[in-house]
């Protein structure tokens, strides 16, 4: 089980090295969408299940979609054929590629039962979560969401007079 | 007895960190600079899922609740004022361009 982590570890830090030195940005994004995957399985390793969807269903989808997006809208360098070229090149996907199909294959190796003995703790639940959440920490929700009113403004904003310059 | 050490997070953690800070010390290009904030986050946050595993404590995962929220909003801002700024006219992202800011 150590082994595992220390891979996923491992490809947590390639990917990241990959992405701070990429040239393509969309390349980049690839990497980092790998880089947080590996880290899901990091959390699901420290038990923390709960954490590890939202990472996926939060980080590596939607702001993931967001970076992609906004990639897409600046259409940055070379013309449309060429760039598809150079994407559909394997050089492009094959770093992401293999470093996926290591976090991929640690799953695969992880569903099988383990014959191992059980852990005595239990672990943190996302019901453990909720009741802090919502508890002792309800005022720390209403200033994130006071935090999400205030970023969805500001982007609303900004958004708003660069459509009305078009 | 969780699978990854304290000691061991906190380390990964660290370089993780230290990767995402380089990246926003070295690259000029913004949409990298966003991506490394990002990475720094996440950094961040993984310190704090493995202290509640360390202490057992829910509070943990809590935290990396809000740390997901403030990403996502740091992350959409930071890309509207990408597009503001390309929308202008700029012909690259470099950061260094924008500290002229006349509207």
């Amino acid at each position: 089980m150590h082994a595992l982590a220390l891979l996923a570890a491992s490809v947590t830090i390639i990917g990241a090295i990959m992405v701070i030195t990429r040239k393509v940005a969309v390349h980049a994004v690839l990497y980092l969408v790998v880089t947080l995957l590996a880290l899901a399985a990091l959390l699901v390793m420290l038990g923390a299940s709960f954490a590890a969807m939202l990472e996926i269903i939060i980080y590596a989808g939607a702001i993931m979609v967001l970076f992609v997006f906004v990639i897409m809208m600046l259409n940055l360098g070379q013309s449309d054929s060429a760039r598809e070229k150079e994407w559909l090149r394997p050089r492009a996907w094959l770093g992401p590629g293999i470093l996926a199909a290591i976090v991929c294959a640690e799953l695969l190796y992880c569903i099988s039962p383990f014959s191992g003995s059980l852990p005595t703790i239990p672990p943190i639940t996302a019901h453990d979560v909720g009741l802090s959440l919502f508890g002792r920490y309800v005022l720390m929700v209403e200033l994130v969401s006071f935090l999400l009113l205030s970023g969805l403004i500001s982007a609303f904003h900004i958004g708003r007079n660069w459509m009305e310059d078009r | 007895m969780p699978a990854f050490p304290f000691n061991d997070t906190v380390l990964l953690a660290t370089v993780l960190f230290s990767v995402g800070l380089t990246g926003v010390l070295v690259r000029r290009n913004m949409v990298f600079m966003l991506m490394s904030l990002d990475i720094m986050l996440n950094a961040a946050a993984l310190v704090f899922v493995g202290a509640g595993a360390r202490w057992h404590d829910a509070v943990g995962q809590v935290m990396f609740l809000l740390i997901l929220a403030l990403a996502a909003v740091e992350t959409a801002v930071g890309l509207a004022i990408i597009l503001r700024l390309h929308a202008q006219g700029r012909p690259t992202l470099d950061a260094d361009t924008g500290n002229l800011l006349q509207g």
